[in-house]
């Protein structure tokens, strides 16, 4: 209303420069490797859960040493990210419990060094031949117990490590899109989309049942995601800071083009390469389904990342 | 004791001393901003009017800033001032995502978050804020607001019905108060900001948050070189631009 009449048009017409996209790259990266490190320990378990361990013959130190890479990528992007990178150690010596970052920057430690123990004893067990003398690794050997009783854990704290971020979202008052109820459930669909999408890429050793499930997998997150962005984009009930927000990627707007390549990359084409691969049960197909959804989620991430930012705030 | 602010946009003519007096008794670095004044130009030539807002950290009694900081950098002094301490504070940013009203900076000299504490050096030595003792007008009141009997409770008591705060819906309960103020003044959705030179200046965005040239390897190395605090850099990066020395 205010806009549509010359009397009540208001223009700003002095004012300083304002701040522009504070959190960029560096945080989708970080979001993009977290949801691959946590989603391939989810993902991992639930096949571990359908199928014997003989169809996945190098599960053991596979999962932990893909969620161990990521995860020090996403922990790198972290740290990068700080103006005052050396102080992180404050979160540790003055954490403020209120705050997601500081939980998560918990949660997620303890995660990296348990997935780390997890490859370790992964990996000496795997590769039985490599220092085969050596007493410490066959001390490692030994510890299949320890890779056991850790796994459960490992599980349970990958669900926290995922959905942490949603809640820093949450926090961040000054930008209404991220607080929307939905924005949880978005991680954890984008947690087992990059976990299969990775693991479709690494499995080639892992049986044909076991492929075709982690396809259903990549399916079934791909279709959810992509049916919440269109009910928040097209139906939802929204904030005016909210529906303004979406401007930026409406026709027009200037991440428009970005958010539909993302929606087609990373939703649309991998759920139907996803069916065409089991249906003819080839696995290239199922490899391009994969490639393309991690590319699609990392840009839906940056562009949903970006444009809350853009909003003036005042 | 909870101390507030008003500002009678009625009185306020946008003459920026308050934001002169801010930088100068802050320190506040080049092309950061503590307090400023925004002109709002409204209607159609020849019925038009101008107005000035004045903006600054509004000291919320449920301040999302303090809630997200991961460090307690932000934390609240028992007068109510939500107060920074950026020897501890680690630059993650979360508070500049958090504060509704975009009222924190990144200092480019510290690298560290930054914003207006009420001047609570000033008021711990009995002073008041350099803004108000700037202004020439009187429009910036400052006192308790839980004293009845302070000229700001008077103030607010005198003109009920006319006192706003910005973003009520955000559940903040900001201690910064407005009278005259308007849906435009008040709601950045309610004008328009057209990026580009205007009438006055070019309305724009940063380019950068924290040290414009101090990238991701620069904050590592930075505790092993000196630090010049004077604006010299930016200064020198104006000369090159414009291709003299």
């Amino acid at each position: 209303m205010q806009e549509t009449i010359n009397a009540t048009q208001s223009l700003v017409t002095l004012d300083v420069a304002l701040p522009g996209i504070i959190w960029g790259g560096i945080i989708t990266i970080n979001m993009w490797a977290k949801s691959i490190g946590t989603g391939v320990i989810i993902v991992g378990a639930y096949l571990l859960f359908r199928h014997k361990k003989e169809q996945m013959p190098n599960y053991r130190w596979l999962i932990p040493l893909i969620a161990f890479i990521a995860l020090n990528v996403f922990l790198l992007f972290t740290l990068i990210d700080l103006h005052q990178p050396y102080r992180m150690i404050n979160i540790f010596l003055h954490p403020h419990f209120t705050s997601a970052i500081t939980v998560g920057a918990w949660i997620a430690s303890l995660f990296t060094l348990l997935v780390s123990v997890m490859l370790i004893i992964g990996l000496a067990s795997g590769f039985p031949d490599v220092l085969r003398h050596n007493g410490v690794a066959k001390k490692l050997r030994g510890s299949e117990s320890l890779y056991d009783k850790l796994s459960p854990i490992v599980l349970f704290l990958a669900f926290p490590v995922t959905l942490y971020t949603a809640i820093i979202m949450a926090e961040s008052s000054a930008r209404e899109l991220w607080q929307a109820p939905t924005e949880l459930t978005q991680m954890f669909l984008a947690a087992l989309i990059a976990g299969a999408a990775t693991l479709l890429l690494f499995s080639a050793k892992w049986s044909d049942a076991v492929k075709k499930d982690i396809t259903l997998v990549l399916i079934f997150a791909v279709t959810f995601s992509f049916l919440i962005y269109m009910g928040e984009y097209f139906f939802s009930f929204k904030s005016s800071e909210a529906e303004a927000t979406l401007a930026y990627i409406h026709l027009g707007g200037t991440y428009s083009i970005q958010f539909w390549v993302a929606m087609i990359l990373g939703y649309i084409l991998p759920f139907f390469l996803g069916i065409l691969s089991i249906k003819e049960n080839t696995k290239s197909v199922a490899k391009v389904a994969a490639v393309s959804a991690l590319i699609g989620l990392y840009l839906a991430k940056d562009v949903w990342l970006k444009i809350p930012q853009l909003l003036p705030l005042s | 004791m909870k101390l507030g602010f008003l500002v009678d946009l009625h009185l306020c003519m946008g003459c920026k001393g308050c934001e002169v007096a801010c930088k100068v008794e802050n320190e506040v670095p080049l092309s950061s901003w503590r307090l400023r004044v925004k002109y709002l130009d409204r209607g159609v030539f020849p019925d038009t009017s101008r107005s000035f807002t004045p903006l600054r950290c509004n000291h919320c009694e449920n301040a999302p800033c303090e809630r997200i900081c991961p460090v307690s950098a932000l934390h609240y002094l028992d007068n109510g001032i939500v107060n920074i301490d950026n020897e501890r504070c680690i630059g993650c940013a979360g508070c500049m995502m958090a504060c509704p009203y975009g009222a924190i900076y990144m200092d480019p000299e510290t690298n560290t978050a930054d914003k207006c504490t009420y001047c609570a050096h000033r008021v711990e030595g009995g002073l008041l804020p350099a803004c108000v003792v700037a202004c020439p007008v009187e429009a910036n009141i400052f006192g308790d607001i839980e004293d009845d009997t302070s000229h700001i409770s008077q103030y607010i008591m005198a003109h009920k019905g006319n006192v706003q705060v910005r973003k009520p819906e955000k559940h903040t309960n900001p201690k910064h108060y407005y009278v005259g103020g308007g849906t435009s003044s008040l709601d950045p959705l309610a004008h328009e900001r057209i990026e580009g030179y205007g009438l006055f200046n070019n309305i724009t965005h940063l380019k950068t948050n924290g040290d414009p040239h101090h990238g991701i390897i620069d904050r590592f190395l930075a505790p092993f070189k000196s630090h010049e605090k004077d604006n010299k850099s930016f200064m020198q990066s104006d000369k090159t631009e414009k291709g003299g020395h």
